[in-house]
């Protein structure tokens, strides 16, 4: 009987010729990945554990991210922690401000992932880094510690659920449209302890962009991961980026899934998840004319130089409606610089976007455009529990850039199709 | 964890209750289970706190912890004094974490289901026991599978690392007295 790619990924890392779901192993690790917000409890309880080293300053990746710039005392203390704990155990890849982003945006465009790879990050999304083929799970604090000291973490083997896309992606409609597809369908703990596998046509046509935006949100049906077999696109996109070639897993023709969903997309609209949850979704035209006061474009889920694109393409000379508020968020320096070059800050300065340093604060309510109360946003970020986005009385629709770019035009929720015709 | 019995009163929720409205991002920026603490729970039940007595049980629906990876989540519950929580099921990073720092969990669809807010609740974390002492109902809670037992048999992930670097044999004195969780 043959295995899925998650599957493949764990037994290499495992040191076994194959693994089935249920079973329980240690293995290896290609990246551990920390955030200024998960870094510090991760440093104390490392002394905690008497490790005198971590298992290779090679690959450890601290990321400036969410709380940044800081935004108090304590959280500056957090960031100061993680830099002391970077320059004291010679971590090589630490990004500060400047050369820093939001990590899911940075490290796959730093090359620090390559397909095949077993990775996991103190940080929930960390999911998104299996749009290269590689097996990506989030973890906590005392896990990440665990993982410096020993290069390995303990998996519970996933079963895997296999999403099939077929047909092509309507005009306006991305990568995630299709992820807010499935969370709908399949809920909030539809993937509880399992792999996503997505495939089939629309994902091998789609961009890498929209690839980590599926990947990103694997999360938010519950699931460990979310994978996409590495292919040509992944390799053009890793061409002059990756530190390693790493290995292109395929799914074995035999390879057992725990249930196959398949999804025609060439009728589909762009979507919505409405409050209090990612899986609430609908599509824009039953939210449409719902009033918005503030709009927010970023996030490790759609932050990246192609969703900015989309945005611009919709506001150029539009402008933002005078009573919504436009905060767009560039996912990291690079994105931020490459934006610059195309005229695209230009596009949305003059549109009357309020153009922040890459952060994820609103997207957790941390800071940089946190909701009063009763207050309404629709936002590109992947969750909106509530209180996440700020005030408990406040509501944030999810939406992709075009939803998102057209509600910051007309000021109320906007299908992207009726504003462009 | 293994061998402790654990009696409070239950305090249940349901489906899917998210990390963010266990502990808010806003209060992210400590990780002191006592500080966390102040604020477990605040946006889905601001009489928690209020309610809440050291030793009580939290007993809820499919999907506990879901959502963001904070460790933030299972220390401010243990900080609150909850004792153990007993869910249908668990987002399996606060799961991992749970495990990791020695908060007592435990998966039981048939306890989760039966028990209400109030009810005296006993339970026998070696044998994975839980008793229902107001309606007399017991319930026997899925076993963990071995590895993962080896992990709570050290008290946590902190003690079973430091095992695997063997940093606490010969005895150092004094090293253990910094374990407190943080």
């Amino acid at each position: 009987m043959g295995m899925t790619i998650a599957e493949k990924i764990l037994a290499a890392h495992a040191g076994v010729h194959v693994v089935r779901p249920g079973e329980l192993y240690f293995a290896g690790l290609d990246l551990v990945m920390g955030t200024d917000v998960t870094t510090a409890l991760s440093a104390e309880v490392f002394a905690q554990m008497g490790a005198q080293r971590v298992f290779d300053p090679d690959k450890i990746a601290l990321v400036n991210d969410h709380f940044v710039p800081a935004k108090d005392i304590a959280a500056a203390t957090l960031a100061q922690t993680m830099r002391r704990f970077a320059e004291r155990y010679h971590i090589r890849h630490y990004y500060e401000l400047g050369s820093s982003g939001i990590c899911h945006t940075l490290v796959p465009d730093e090359g620090l992932v390559a397909p095949g790879d077993l990775v996991v990050g103190a940080d929930s999304h960390t999911c998104t880094y299996g749009a290269l083929g590689a097996f990506a799970a989030g973890i906590g604090s005392t896990d990440m510690a665990a993982a410096w000291a020993l290069g390995e973490s303990w998996f519970r083997v996933p079963e895997t659920i296999r999403i099939i896309f077929r047909g092509r992606l309507p005009e306006w409609v991305g990568g995630k449209d299709l992820i807010l597809r499935v969370v709908g369908d399949l809920g909030e703990d539809g993937a509880r302890y399992k792999a996503l596998e997505f495939g089939g046509h629309t994902i091998e046509d789609l961009p890498m962009a929209g690839r980590f935006t599926v990947c990103n949100m694997a999360i938010e049906a519950g699931a460990k991961t979310g994978i996409i077999a590495a292919d040509d696109v992944t390799r053009e996109y890793l061409r002059g980026r990756a530190r390693r070639h790493g290995e292109y897993h395929r799914p074995d023709p035999d390879a057992r899934y725990a249930r196959t969903l398949e999804f025609d997309v060439s009728d589909l609209e762009p979507l919505v998840a409405c409050p209090y949850s990612p899986a609430n979704v609908k599509p824009v035209s039953q939210v449409e004319a719902l009033p918005v006061d503030q709009v927010v474009l970023g996030s490790c889920t759609n932050g990246r130089v192609e969703d900015f694109r989309i945005a611009a393409t919709i506001l150029k000379s539009r402008g933002v409606h005078p009573k919504l508020r436009l905060i767009a968020i560039p996912g990291s320096q690079a994105v931020f610089r490459q934006l610059l070059d195309e005229g695209i800050v230009a596009v949305l300065a003059e549109a009357g976007a309020t153009i922040s340093p890459p952060t994820c604060g609103p997207c957790i309510g941390g800071h940089m455009g946190v909701l009063g109360p009763g207050e309404r946003g629709l936002f590109t970020t992947n969750r909106n529990f509530k209180g996440r986005n700020g005030h408990p009385t406040s509501e944030v629709y999810l939406s992709g850039p075009a939803v998102a770019a057209a509600t910051a035009v007309t000021g109320k929720i906007t299908d992207p199709r009726t504003l462009m015709g | 964890m293994t061998g402790a019995v654990l009696k409070g009163k239950a305090i249940t929720y349901g489906d899917d209750v998210n990390t963010d409205v266990i502990i808010p991002a806003r209060y992210c920026t400590s990780f002191r289970a006592e500080e966390l603490a102040q604020h477990c729970m605040e946006d889905l039940d601001p009489d928690f706190l209020q309610k809440r007595r050291p030793g009580d049980i939290i007993v809820a629906g499919n999907n506990f912890g879901c959502g963001s990876s904070r460790e933030n989540a299972p220390l401010a519950i243990q900080g609150a004094g909850i004792a153990c929580v007993i869910a249908r099921s668990f987002g399996r990073i606060f799961y991992r974490n749970s495990i990791n720092i020695g908060l007592p969990i435990l998966e039981s669809p048939e306890a989760a289901q039966a028990i209400a807010e109030g009810h005296e609740i006993e339970v026998d974390l070696g044998a994975g026991r839980i008793r229902n002492l107001t309606t007399g109902a017991s319930f026997t809670a899925q076993p963990f599978p071995e590895g993962i037992r080896a992990i709570m048999a050290a008290g946590g992930m902190v003690g079973f690392v430091r095992a695997r670097l063997g940093v606490d044999a010969p005895t150092q004195p004094g090293r253990g007295s910094k374990r407190s969780q943080g």
